[in-house]
């Protein structure tokens, strides 16, 4: 590809008014003039299915494609906390400047101003959307809705429905989904992959998938291609995300020519339960609620094999408020991470792996009764005695630090399109709002954000400016070129037949990514990490082992197509976390660390977007989108 | 501890399923049941054999994927347990465990423990859902909603999809399925507008999808992993009777 430079195509002209400006601006279509376009969206969970929805309503004939059977399956489904908007309903000086502010710094100035601040001012649309829809959101006595605060903001404007919020969210989405399925104006594929993007005359107009009932692989064309297919946080293989969330897609994209940005900022939770065996598939992550009545500590003493009953007061380490005492144990999430990480390192972790941390409930319960935890963080007791067989009224809570949530993901410009014409990128899919870091309750917001309210009017301004197809072109050569290539992919997967099966290659990558890529950096890990996985790729080309056909249900052959592609974009994650010479957010570099061991960001050199190009020799081309700050100034985070 | 597994096995709906026998042996009680079944794939997938198929995402008991009958239940002994939030430790040494998928008329085999449960997103879109566009709406707090009917639409909003109910029913009704969703919306201001015609709907959907019809016997409500209450049921059948009476009265209105 030729040079080019980025440029977030976002309008000029105020911060607060320039979205509303920027509106009137784009072109539209009347229903009938849409009722000519075809749209595809992959990917139908808080994003995809409000995007699919809205679209519909406008007209566009909707083709969404989903690797479940129901888009009620999607992971966003699993969000418990809530959703963040600006109402200010309680009145204590939330407004949407306020949460603009906030979402910039808890991202560690790495995020688009101009993107922020529209989705901060859009944030209030969301709720007004979501209660008209049904949403059953909890309220106070008198009938109104009720918020509480979240990730150490000053404010109350989490809006929730008990720790189920993202499953109530996305049955609204797909609720209004379903009634354009009814309409005619959607058509649901389940149980499809998609497993490559096809450009026509450099334009996105169509993907390859693979029915994963049948096997078959086949073409669908249309005049747009919006992507919504979630985060990569199993490229870590454990991870608190659901098992088939995957980056096929993104990375079929991306190596079509869109740009990869910051995939290195991964968002490491502090509070998930443990892994306890080898055997572990997954990860469950415990609210960081908790924090709030939990001490955090482990034995002065390495590798000390006592119970946590029988180790006295004094032999043990509140880390955390030893060197926090302002925050003591609720640091935000990128801080407790580290930390935990570091004391098991230096052999104090506890349980029989030896990584993990103490939470531990017992002062809070001498002082203000079991009754009043009970009341409070009942559930979560209980779900974590579901899994560890362990009371935590009696012993202390086994903790440590898990990923979760993937702040980087395809770049897009203020409009969400990718560097490909005509593919756009929705939701935890693409790198857009977050910055280095995201704050608690702003996945579900950003999701719903691009889906009902920004990708709508974008995707229509572009449709406006192009011509329909005249009809289904999946028998031109770029389609029947894009088909052949997916087929003899998965018949080289097929035809490897060695002795190790997928999860063992996974686990085998997880470990490097999770070791050298995850809560803290160095160059030299780094290096050894960009060595070591194309050993990982030599082994799943050389020894994985498929058993079956690939003409009927496979989950191993899901698993596999899945997993060649985690392995590219681990050597891309790394190759991005080297090149940023400096510490900030969620990503932690050793080397540029203050004398107490925080974060050093360098705004001189790294204030930028890493947006990454594709290289088959393997040496990815870094182009950089230059961040600028006009309405807020850059700060250093400190919660000493 | 050891486990003795039978295995429902099934290449396809088109063809005919038998049980087979698995020994698994040291499996540690304190893994998921699905790790043990990750185990057993593994071993299978290893000895060039087909490993066994079955549903599952999230692993944390909400996204609803998971599911297929365990000794004769759905999801297993557990009270108010998806099969993902099983543990090994529920089982004892030298057990056997029978595994078959859900068994009902409108939920055909795909493969093995895996089945189609698409009927129930037909009964959704045939009018589960509250008519409003994107961005035709009004400020939130301009709905007011009493909270205890917010608390209890939220309970029967709670249903993950998952198919147990029908698959514990003799009948294999989808009434607490249709009635979670019914329920949810008739309890709140935002459903009042399409009431009837929903209630009228999704019961005709349901029938046509084939699901059987509710005796209230309780088995769905008792077996749900949510525990979603049979009041849902009741709920579904009041708005449907009031939804006829209307609909009769109105009729005998415009003919006169």
């Amino acid at each position: 590809m030729k040079d080019f430079t980025l440029n977030s195509n976002a309008p000029k002209g105020d911060l607060h008014t320039k979205w509303e400006d920027y509106k009137k601006t784009l072109s539209g279509l009347s229903p009938e003039e849409a009722n000519k376009y075809k749209i595809i969206i992959v990917g139908t969970g808080l994003a995809g299915a409000s995007a699919a929805a809205t679209l519909a309503e406008k007209g566009f004939n909707i083709h969404a494609f989903s690797y479940h059977e129901s888009p009620r399956r999607a992971h966003s489904i699993a969000a418990q906390g809530g959703i963040n908007a600006a109402k200010n309903y309680k009145k204590d000086g939330d407004s949407v400047m306020r949460l603009f502010y906030d979402t910039i710094k808890g991202g560690d100035f790495r995020s688009r101003e101009d993107n922020v601040y529209r989705l901060a001012e859009l944030s209030v649309n969301i709720i007004d959307q979501c209660v008209a829809q049904g949403v059953p959101f909890a309220r106070e006595y008198g009938g109104l809705l009720d918020n509480r605060s979240f990730g150490g903001v000053q404010v109350s404007r989490t809006f929730y429905a008990r720790g189920q919020t993202g499953q109530q969210l996305l049955l609204g989405a797909y609720s209004a989904l379903s009634r354009q399925t009814n309409k005619g104006k959607v058509t649901f594929y389940p149980r499809h992959d998609m497993l490559d993007i096809v450009k026509i005359d450099g334009k996105a107009k169509g993907i390859v998938t693979r029915n994963l009932l049948s096997g078959k692989v086949e073409a669908h064309s249309a005049d747009v291609v919006i992507l919504a297919t979630g985060g990569y946080s199993n490229v870590y293989y454990l991870s608190t995300n659901a098992m088939a969330s995957n980056i096929t897609a993104n990375w079929r994209a991306h190596k079509k020519g869109a740009l990869f940005a910051n995939p290195s900022f991964t968002q490491i939770h502090p509070t998930c339960i443990p892994v306890k065996n080898e055997f572990q598939s997954k990860l469950t992550l415990m609210s960081e609620s908790l924090r709030n009545d939990g001490r955090v500590w482990v034995p002065k003493k390495k590798n000390d094999q006592r119970k946590a009953i029988e180790i006295p007061e004094e032999e043990r380490d509140y880390y955390l408020e030893r060197i926090y005492p302002a925050f003591g144990n609720l640091v935000p999430r990128d801080v407790a991470s580290r930390r935990a990480k570091e004391v098991c390192d230096n052999g104090q972790g506890v349980g029989n792996t030896g990584v993990a941390v103490y939470l531990d409930f017992k002062r809070a319960i001498e002082e203000k009764g079991e009754q009043y935890i009970k009341e409070k963080y009942g559930n979560l007791f209980d779900m974590y005695q579901n899994i560890t067989d362990e009371n935590p009224y009696k012993t202390p809570m086994k903790i440590y630090p898990a990923v979760h949530y993937t702040m980087g993901g395809l770049w897009v410009d203020y409009n969400l399109m990718t560097t490909i014409p005509g593919l756009f990128s929705i939701g935890e899919s693409n790198f857009s709002d977050h910055g280095a870091n995201r704050l608690g309750a702003s996945a579900l917001m950003q999701g719903l954000a691009d889906g009902y309210f920004v990708a709508p009017h974008t995707v229509m301004n572009y449709l406006a400016n192009e011509a329909p197809a005249e009809s289904n072109s999946t028998d031109k050569k770029e389609f029947i070129a894009a088909v052949k290539e997916t087929k003899e992919d998965i018949k080289k997967i097929m035809s490897v037949k060695g002795s190790m099966v997928v999860d063992e290659v996974h686990r085998e990558l997880g470990k490097i990514v999770w070791d050298k890529v995850g809560m803290a950096r160095n160059k030299e890990g780094l290096i050894s990490a960009i060595t070591n996985i194309p050993k990982i790729k030599k082994d799943f080309w050389n020894n994985v082992s498929i058993p079956g056909t690939d003409k009927d249900m496979n989950q191993e052959l899901e698993k596999a197509l899945r997993l060649k592609d985690f392995i590219e974009l681990a050597e891309l994650m790394a190759h991005d976390a080297l090149d940023r010479n400096e510490s900030c957010g969620a990503h932690f570099r050793e080397e540029y660390q203050t004398k107490e061991n925080e974060a050093e960001r360098n705004d001189i050199e790294y204030k930028y977007v890493a947006a990454w190009e594709y290289n088959a020799s393997g040496k990815p081309k870094l182009y950089k989108e230059d961040l600028k700050y006009k309405n807020v100034k850059l700060k250093t985070r400190s919660y000493k | 501890m050891n486990i003795n597994l039978k295995i429902w096995r099934q290449a396809s709906g088109k063809k005919e399923g038998k049980l087979h026998d698995y020994r698994l042996e040291n499996v540690d009680p304190n893994i998921s049941f699905l790790e043990m079944l990750d185990i057993l794939n593994n071993k299978l997938t290893k000895e060039k054999k087909d490993p066994v198929a079955f549903d599952h995402d999230c692993r944390e008991g909400i996204c609803g994927s998971c599911g297929f009958m365990i000794n004769g239940r759905p999801h297993g002994p557990q009270k108010a347990t998806t099969v993902c939030q099983l543990h090994m430790r529920s089982f004892k040494d030298e057990d056997d465990i029978l595994l078959e998928p859900f068994r009902a008329h409108s939920f055909g085999v795909i493969k093995d423990l895996s089945v189609d449960r698409q009927a129930f997103d037909r009964i959704i879109s045939s009018a589960g859902y509250v008519s409003v566009d994107t961005g035709d709406t009004k400020e939130a707090n301009q709905i007011n909603v009493d909270k205890k009917n917010a608390d209890e639409a939220f309970l029967s909003a709670a249903c993950i999809g998952c198919g147990a109910c029908v698959a514990a029913c003799k009948n294999s009704s989808a009434m607490l399925f249709t009635s979670a969703k019914i329920s949810h919306l008739a309890l709140l201001p935002q459903g009042e507008r399409e009431r009837a015609e929903r209630v009228n709907k999704m019961v005709a959907t349901m029938d046509a999808e084939g699901f059987g019809s509710c005796t209230n016997t309780g088995a769905c409500s008792a077996e749900c992993p949510k525990e979603i209450g049979q009041i849902n049921i009741a709920r579904l059948n009041q708005e449907y009777i009031s939804s006829t009476l209307s609909g009769f009265l109105k009729k005998k209105n415009d003919s006169l």
